[in-house]
């Protein structure tokens, strides 16, 4: 029995084992001459994961409906361990050129993927908490990874101690719903709810589970340490808080809400509707006054998760659907973007202000012009593929029943759209000031490249949106059930 | 059978393509590659065109050259032209040649310019051929993104507070547009055009938070659609983008603009307001009527006390738009006939007459009407030609302004005597503005230095000029020329329009 449940927590077991094994061979193999090396192993084996986990979709429980395997985690995953694989390709010249490449890096980032897939996958709230301080634990190291610079250490700290708090909350949360219903499965919780329903001590249990798990997703308004970790991370770290820890998040929140009180969607949706269209209007209003394009780029991804989190007010199939297209398009918005920013120096410093980028069009077309098509995608304009995860999550909402709910959307993705059209006006209309550096090495360019075709050409037929559609939705059929 | 709606709609892509791969470098000989490949690109665009239209046949009323293939799983591809859409395709496809033509004059950046230009030219064909609502939604959004860089990249001196002006005004718009069309399809179970507008979309009325909306979810819609039209035409008050895009945009961008782009809030009405929400348009009849007289008296008062041409111009456009939206919600053959005429005919005449601003700017390079005075002097033939377009913006008879106004008017009066009092007040206004402008511009004496050494219009401007001019003159004298195309289309449409109004009235009887 135990060697069934093995089996298909393989790809967890396998991963946390090498990182493990990893661990030994850069402590006593050489430290740090060993870090490149690791990095790429780290990064092939993420890959490999994502490969398998797609092509061998193995379904099922394991420890007693503690741990899911469906296609909903299966497909979350992939997008994780891949958008992890790339940002350790692309965090690879950052970090040798200021000697920040500490073989621990990956290793870290390999353990929080581990906690994310276990998030993914939990039908236990137990469960899901472990994975879930696997993560914040990684990822808190990670952020204050540059141990001599202040705002890094700032950023860590703070992170730290927030998400100290928001465990705090999601763990009282949890007790709460064990105290009411009995039970950490999700699956039996969802059980009382559909006998019993939801009462006043169970709602309170959902409210600071929500807002634990709102944390996480750096949703408003518990989104307050966003812009400081996302400013004071090294920018590789940034962007990876960016891509697969959001894609966990939010793919966790679905889980916790589908699975445990799938059938009492009123019981929740408001706190959703709510934090939703907070997310959305502060993501795209605070935004405009950034100057720092990493703390751009995290009221962007708030904004986002805003938008994301419309799909899951639904509370639909559908809104399940939209949800996890919405994740994929947005992961890889983000990957392109960051290769960018990675890449932005100036007499080989990094220079992280908009105005750097002050007539990039004419020093570097092509990068403008694929930052551009990655921005306007952002900003939600067709044709490009922004505007379909936009499409799909109005379309739950709207069949849910929640129109005004898609009119906050619109109206806060115009405010939203002004500033992506800002940094768009700065390559364009401007004149340039000092030129960036503008060399990009393969990798970067390859990143930057691709997801910007990527999101220019979905809409083509042959292309049909390359299979995500359909995918998602058998996923999303998997978590509804 | 060719899909040729695809090809005339894809072939500036692929045009705009070739631009980017295969035009390299910055040299005199790849610049002139990439304004030939332009221009022949357009050119070939019209000429396909032409097969469309000559295999169009217009006593029937339905879709013709119709494609439907499905689409990304989700979404169908369907084009298709009806009498309607088929003479916006045509204006299209017949001004974006001389548009690139009258652009030979750019010099920075010649390579992008064209690819914007002929990027926009598929959004806005695709635009008009679209018979699939989401499909249509991404035409006229996408057009969007190579406008605002048109007007951002080569515009004037504000550009960057006109670019985002006009972007963020018609996104709003658009957005709820965009709700209401996922509303739509939610209600319908289909985005497919042709479907939708014989698809019953309640009008009973609701009870919202003690409000008794009239009309219902037909009212919703209507709004939602007509926010985005209306700042797309642009109605007043929300009109205030259109002549700061205008002023700012170089001189391909303002005809454009003027030419085509605010035609498809015009279309956008008549495709899917009236005859989509037939109650909601008769309920808000007057509220329409009310807007559009404003327009036409209170922008054609601004338009006299303006300063910039362009300005000018732009302003009597808003007035001009406001006889089409009256037209068209007159819901009436002679309403909507003289509306579509109308956005046909101003397409060749404003578009004009930003040419004939460009070819004035392009030898002194300002805008100001007191910055001239006695062309005629020594540019005749820019004189006559002006002459000629000024006429057709009054609207005189023998001119397609003439048509047009004239048939919205009689559209009109038989609905409301008040409004087609007022909007005929603004044909004389409008005689006041551009009869004035032509004074100071063209007439009197030439006293001022920098003006005697100005040449008159080249040979590459005289034939830019002749289409246009052949065009307005052929239109006003037989106007059934295009009339007979759309009037079957219309009359369907107002049949189905008339009919859904008899029965929702007889509903309310009972």
């Amino acid at each position: 029995m135990i060697g069934a449940d093995i089996s298909i927590i393989l790809p967890e077991v396998i991963l946390a084992v090498s990182a493990m094994a990893l661990l030994m061979l850069g402590t006593y193999g050489g430290g740090d001459k060993q870090a490149v090396l690791i990095n790429w192993l780290v990064a092939g084996l993420l890959f490999v994961l994502g490969l398998w986990i797609m092509l061998d979709p193995s379904e099922g429980e394991a420890f007693n409906g503690a741990f899911i395997a469906d296609g909903f985690a299966q497909y979350t995953k992939v997008l994780m361990l891949w958008s992890a694989a790339i940002i350790l390709v692309l965090a690879r010249d950052f970090l040798q050129k200021r000697e920040l490449l500490k073989f621990e890096f990956p290793i870290l980032i390999a353990l929080s993927v581990v906690g994310m897939m276990i998030m993914v996958s939990a039908g236990d709230l137990m469960n899901l908490y472990m994975g879930l301080e696997l993560q914040s634990l990684s990822l808190y190291v990670v952020a204050a990874f540059r141990r001599d610079s202040l705002k890094s250490t700032e950023a860590g700290l703070k992170y730290f101690v927030l998400g100290a708090l928001s465990s705090g909350l999601l763990l009282y949360g949890a007790s709460m719903v064990y105290g009411y219903t009995g039970t950490t499965n999700l699956g039996q919780v969802a059980e009382v709810v559909a006998a019993e329903g939801v009462g006043l001590g169970l709602t309170f249990g959902i409210v600071f589970l929500c807002a634990g798990l709102a944390f996480k997703i750096s949703a408003a308004p518990f989104h307050m340490w966003t812009p400081d970790v996302y400013e004071g991370s090294p920018t590789p770290v940034t962007a990876f808080f960016a891509s697969a820890p959001k894609v966990a998040a939010a793919a966790m929140f679905a889980r916790v809400m589908y699975d445990g009180f799938g059938d009492a969607p009123e019981a929740w949706r408001q706190i959703i509707v709510f934090i939703s269209i907070a997310s959305m209007f502060w993501g795209a209003i605070a935004a405009i006054g950034q100057t720092d394009i990493k703390r751009l780029m995290a009221y962007s991804s708030i904004g986002h998760m805003g938008f994301a989190l419309v799909g899951l007010a639904a509370g639909t199939e559908q809104g399940a659907q939209a949800l996890l297209v919405y994740l994929a398009i947005y992961v890889v918005m983000n990957i392109g973007m960051f290769a960018y920013i990675l890449c932005m120096e100036r007499g080989g410093r990094p220079v992280t202000q908009i105005s750097d980028l002050a007539g990039l069009s004419k020093a570097s077309p092509g990068h403008a012009l694929a930052l551009t098509a990655l921005l306007f995608s952002l900003a939600g304009v067709p044709p490009l593929a922004g505007f379909f995860g936009k499409y799909f999550v109005f379309l739950a909402a709207v069949e849910a029943g929640l129109a005004p709910l898609a009119i906050a959307g619109a109206i806060a993705s115009v405010i939203g759209a002004f500033y992506y059209l800002r940094i768009v006006k700065m390559m364009y209309f401007d004149e340039v000031g000092e030129a960036l550096d503008g060399r990009l090495s393969l990798s970067h360019r390859l990143a930057l490249g691709v997801s910007a075709l990527a999101m220019s050409v979905a809409w083509l037929p042959f292309l049909n949106g390359f299979g995500v559609v359909e995918i998602s939705a058998s996923a999303a059929a998997s978590l509804v059930q | 059978m060719l899909p040729l709606l695809s090809i005339i709609t894809f072939l500036p892509l692929a045009g705009a393509l070739i631009i980017l791969f295969l035009v390299r470098g910055d040299s005199n000989q790849a610049i002139r590659n990439a304004r030939l490949t332009a221009l022949w690109t357009t050119i070939a665009t019209f000429i396909i065109s032409l097969f469309v239209l000559g295999g169009f046949d217009s006593s029937d009323t339905g879709f013709q050259f119709v494609e439907e293939r499905p689409w990304l799983g989700f979404l169908t591809y369907k084009m298709g032209v009806d009498g309607i859409s088929v003479l916006f395709v045509m204006l299209t496809t017949f001004m974006m040649p001389l548009v690139i033509w009258a652009s030979w004059g750019v010099e920075n950046r010649v390579k992008e310019y064209m690819i914007a230009f002929l990027i926009l030219e598929t959004f806005m064909i695709g635009v008009f051929c679209a018979l699939d609502m989401i499909l249509f939604y991404l035409f006229f959004e996408g057009g969007l993104i190579p406008m605002f860089l048109i007007i951002g990249v080569w515009g004037g001196k504000e550009r960057v507070y006109a670019a985002f002006k006009f972007f963020l005004y018609t996104l709003i718009g658009s957005l709820l547009m965009l709700v209401a069309m996922i509303a739509m399809y939610w209600d319908a179970g289909t985005t497919d055009i042709t479907a939708l507008l014989n698809h019953n979309f309640s009008s009973e009325t609701v009870d919202l938070f003690g409000w008794q909306i009239i009309g219902g979810f037909q009212t919703f819609l209507w709004l939602a659609f007509f926010a985005s039209f209306a700042v797309k035409m642009p109605m007043w008050p929300v009109h205030t983008w259109l002549p700061d895009a205008h002023v700012q945009a170089p001189t391909a961008g303002s005809v454009v603009l003027a030419a085509i782009l605010l035609k498809m809030g015009g279309y956008g009405f008549i495709r899917f307001s009236l005859p989509m929400f037939p109650i909601a348009s008769e309920y808000f009849a007057g509220f329409v009527y009310f807007l559009s007289a404003v327009a036409i008296v209170y922008t054609s008062l601004v338009a006299l006390m303006q300063e910039d041409i362009k300005k000018l111009i732009a302003y009597s456009s808003v007035a001009h738009m406001g006889f089409v939206t009256m037209g068209i919600f007159a819901a009436n053959q002679q309403g909507v006939d003289g509306a579509i005429f109308q956005m046909i005919s101003h397409g060749f005449i404003s578009g004009a007459l930003f040419l004939c601003v460009g070819v004035i700017y392009d030898r002194m390079h300002t805008r100001e009407i007191s910055a001239y005075g006695g062309l005629v002097v020594r540019m005749p033939v820019y004189a006559a030609i002006f002459m000629l377009f000024t006429m057709g913006n009054v609207g005189l008879p023998g001119t397609s302004g003439f048509v047009g106004e004239f048939l919205t008017l009689a559209g009109v009066f038989q609905e409301s005597t008040w409004a087609a009092l007022f909007a005929t007040s603004g044909v004389i206004l409008s005689a006041g503005y551009a009869l004035w402008l032509y004074k100071r511009v063209v007439f009197g004496e030439l006293i001022k230095e920098s003006l005697k050494q100005i040449e008159d219009v080249t040979p590459r401007e005289k034939m830019i000029f002749a289409p246009l001019v052949v065009g307005t003159i052929l239109l006003g004298v037989y106007p059934s020329l295009i009339t007979d195309v759309f009037g079957p289309s219309v009359e369907a449409l107002l049949a189905q329009v008339d009919a859904a109004q008899v029965a929702a009235s007889q509903v309310a009887m009972k």
